[in-house]
């Protein structure tokens, strides 16, 4: 089986992370429920015959892949693999208002188009030319996880040399409040730095795309290794330090091999208490970072977090603004990731230095 | 008081989301499809509903919109004739 | 030759029948499942078709047992439904025994229950639980539920018309790289005022019976199902002395990457998804015995289909039709339905006809299958090209 590195990254996020050359120098903070991206200038990266048809997702999609294709210096690639937990919101809401307001009738099909969950990598595809492989997953907080564990495999097996993967959502405004009527997104607004303790149900939303050009094989500026890649619908009754254990025994490691653990803690009292167990459980010794202050909380926010990790395997630097604890590693080779949304779909990602 | 085919040009760079464009830089005979100003069979599709909702004109082909829709002045010229709004 | 994947059971549910017994019959019978759509409220009523299951939601929720306050959709209902009887089939009797998953795949996800209550959520509590199961992933975490499965692997594919090929194919794969030793793989979509109008927008429904590879053919017709297979590992099954129904012997998705919405006209990525699906089974196009085409009725599909079959198979096209004139164009679960209909064709020598057929196309001269026939099948090949030119082929064999 053949090793799996990650060649090359694109970020669009609530902070300025779509210029590599870049690490989180300036740390945007917030005070919000609802917190946007900071875009690159679109128009360098898609034509306006192309844009005029295309929703914030896609333009975010489009522009972070095409920063990671130039990051691996590639013209295409032989697959393109998307996640994607909520699709694209904005075309689905504007279709199905117009379906509603006005009974069904002046209908267009632009958003209909635009509202399929695949059109992110279809365009992408129609973009690159790219006639691959071409599959998009849709499975709440491990939509992203299941698009890098088929690539993965693809890559691993030789049924591919070089895949795109990415995570992108993107935020729906109608969508946004319902999810604040069933508190799942906050009511009240939240500053970053406070978010961990803000003691009430609920996320601060946010969108981004977060693209990577996986390989099986490496290149002097590569990122990381993927060891691993395990997702979970449900834990029963059993505890997480169980479960993160027995995936560590799975993969021939102990807590100490582990670095740094990257958490996915998005301030909602209800469900972090899966990130407090761990960070007073077996990684009570371990460096332990976190990002959705950060990046904001929507289904593939765990692909910033991968975004994350390979940018510190890579330049060797942790910014301060991470940090969840005080304990520093004294080496930053191996890192494993944990994330899970309202208690399902948990996932473990184990990255290696190259 | 604008003209049809001042209007249909606002109309299509509305509905289109042709944001580069201004009304000044559609010429009345500019072939609106393929090579001209490049539209395709989605916006063919976007026209029609438009001809539905503004003119009260229903195509039940979408074939019949591609030599409708050849150029501003064709179009205004089958609206004139045609349209019941 | 390379090594098929054993398929241990199947479930369904159409327009032609609750189960695979029933959809065989009716099959069997030339038996339609199309007719004017009765249970949602639509201007298009007397415009359209659709292939709509006879059960209403409440009788869905009775078979499955639910309690009052679930929140299920109509997908995840019918999902259900199809994905027990798959495990039934298998004879499956402790789900967590095996390194399982479940792949399961639609289109629109709950929007049934979301397009019902867009508006009226925030002055009505009662109905705010539909809320989260607006998403796609909602009912496969559903259906996980009904199924007993935890602490697994579940995902959920979404590229329109191939998605539940897709599950297949994934499921394949991870069951031969030794992921997985278990893996239930389908899809669901239920008929939706969503996808009704926003097919309607792209002018592509028919207003009669749909006649796929017919000269005059109008359009689709929508309809709603769900199916699942089971796919086992060699270690399972010599563990387990279980009937095998066929294996998954090939498979390939590529993408035509020439437009948004339509496919190219010579069917590249239909001709490249039936080539390298081919060379993934270790197949010669001789040793393709019927093919379940797409054939959605569409002018663009049936043309670029019937084009890119030529390009693969030259002078020997084999036995094809087009299942869609029974049970309408399933979107999201059309992959899934169709592969059991492959291995009902396996299993019993029959190749079903397309019905409706009346004129040749001008552009070729290939004709689907009229009439059933009895012939000895080895192979079957399953196409499902999607929307915007996400295509999958899958090939089904007899043996391994």
């Amino acid at each position: 089986m053949k090793t799996v590195y990650i060649n090359s990254i694109g970020s669009i996020s609530s902070q300025k992370t779509f210029d590599n050359s870049e690490f989180l120098d300036d740390i945007i903070s917030y005070e919000d429920n609802v917190i946007s991206v900071v875009n690159p200038t679109y128009r360098d990266y898609i034509s306006p015959g192309d844009s005029r048809r295309m929703s914030k997702g896609i333009k975010m999609g489009i522009v972070a892949s095409k920063i990671a294709l130039n990051d691996a210096g590639l013209e295409t690639v032989d697959a393109i693999i998307i996640g994607t937990g909520m699709g694209l919101l904005k075309g689905f809401e504007k279709f199905l208002k117009a379906l509603l307001d006005n009974n069904e009738q002046f209908l267009t099909p632009t958003s209909f188009i635009q509202s399929t969950h695949n059109t992110i990598g279809g365009q992408i595809a129609l973009g690159l030319k790219c006639k691959g492989y071409n599959f998009t997953y849709v499975h709440d907080s491990i939509s992203f996880e299941s698009a890098m564990l088929d690539a993965k495999l693809m890559l691993e097996n030789n049924e591919a040399n070089v895949v795109l993967v990415g995570g992108v959502d993107e935020i729906g405004d109608y969508t946004a409040e319902l999810h604040k009527l069933i508190h799942h997104i906050k009511t009240e607004k939240v500053h970053s730095a406070k978010l961990l303790k803000s003691q009430t149900e609920g996320v601060v939303y946010s969108e981004g795309a977060n693209f990577f050009v996986l390989s099986n094989e490496i290149q002097n500026t590569s990122y990381a290794v993927i060891e691993a890649i395990k997702t979970y619908n449900t834990l029963g009754n059993i505890n997480i330090n169980k479960v993160v254990s027995e995936f560590l025994k799975e993969n021939n490691l102990d807590i100490e091999t582990i670095d740094i653990v990257v958490l996915g803690n998005n301030g909602d009292i209800t469900h972090d208490y899966y990130y407090n167990d761990l960070s007073a459980g077996i990684f009570n010794s371990t460096q332990q970072v976190y990002y959705k202050h950060l990046c904001g909380e929507f289904n593939t926010a765990s692909s910033f977090g991968v975004w994350l990790a390979s940018k510190i395997l890579k330049t060797q630097k942790l910014p301060e603004a991470i940090k969840l604890n005080t304990i520093e590693a004294s080496k930053y080779k191996t890192i494993l990731l944990y994330n899970q949304y309202r208690g399902e779909n948990h996932s473990l990602t184990l990255l290696h230095k190259c | 008081m604008k003209t049809l085919k001042q209007e249909l040009k606002e109309n299509i760079i509305e509905q289109l989301n042709l944001e580069d464009l201004a009304i000044e830089d559609i010429n009345d005979d500019d072939i609106l499809f393929g090579d001209g100003l490049g539209l395709d069979s989605i916006d063919g599709l976007e026209l029609i509903v438009m001809l539905d909702k503004n003119y009260g004109i229903k195509l039940t082909d979408p074939k019949e919109g591609r030599a409708i829709f050849e150029s501003i002045e064709v179009m205004a010229k089958y609206i004139s004739e045609n349209r019941t709004k | 030759m390379s090594r098929g994947v054993a398929i241990t059971g199947m479930g369904i549910i159409s327009a032609i029948g609750n189960n695979v017994e029933e959809n065989y019959e009716s099959l069997l019978e030339g038996k339609t499942g199309i007719s004017r759509v009765s249970k949602i409220k639509t201007i298009h009523r007397d415009d359209i078709m659709v292939g709509e299951i006879s059960f209403t939601n409440q009788e869905l929720e009775q078979q499955l047992g639910l309690s009052s306050d679930n929140n299920y959709s109509r997908a995840a209902l019918l999902g259900s439904i199809a994905a027990k009887q798959a495990i039934v089939n298998a004879g499956i009797s402790n789900i967590n025994k095996y390194k399982t998953g479940l792949i399961s795949s639609n289109s629109v996800g709950g929007m049934d229950m979301t397009e019902a209550h867009f508006y009226d959520y925030f002055q009505n509590d009662a109905i705010q639980k539909y809320i989260n199961g607006h998403h796609s992933g909602d009912s496969s975490q559903k259906i996980a539920e009904q199924l007993g499965l935890e602490k697994s692997f579940v995902t959920t594919i979404s590229t329109a018309c191939s998605s539940s090929a897709n599950a297949i194919i994934l499921g394949a794969r991870l069951i031969k790289s030794g992921q997985l030793d278990r893996v239930i793989v389908g899809g669901v979509d239920c008929l939706t005022k969503f996808t009704i109008n926003g097919f309607k927008s792209l002018m592509i429904l028919s207003d009669t019976f749909n006649s796929p590879f017919d000269e005059d053919r109008k359009g689709l017709n929508l309809g709603e199902a769900s199916a699942f297979l089971v796919l086992e590992s060699d270690k399972v099954l010599q563990a387990k002395n279980k009937p095998v129904l066929g294996y998954v012997k090939g498979y390939a998705n590529t993408k035509d990457a020439y437009h948004q919405t339509a496919s190219s006209d010579n069917g590249d990525g239909a001709t490249l998804a039936m080539e390298k699906a081919l060379k993934v089974a270790q197949l010669s196009s001789k040793d393709i015995t019927y093919i379940n085409a797409h054939g959605t009725a569409t002018i663009n599909n049936d043309l670029s289909e019937g084009r890119a079959i030529l390009r693969v198979f030259g002078n020997d096209v084999p036995l094809f039709s087009s299942t869609k004139a029974y049970t309408g164009h399933t979107l999201a679960a059309a992959g899934a339905i169709e592969a059991v209909y492959s291995i009902l064709a396996l299993q019993n020598n029959i190749v079903f006809p397309n019905l409706n057929f009346k004129t040749q196309m001008k552009e070729f001269n290939i004709t689907p299958q009229l009439e059933l026939k009895e012939k000895e099948l080895q192979t079957v090949m399953s196409n499902s090209f999607g929307f915007g030119g996400n295509c999958s082929t899958v090939i089904f064999s007899k043996k391994q």
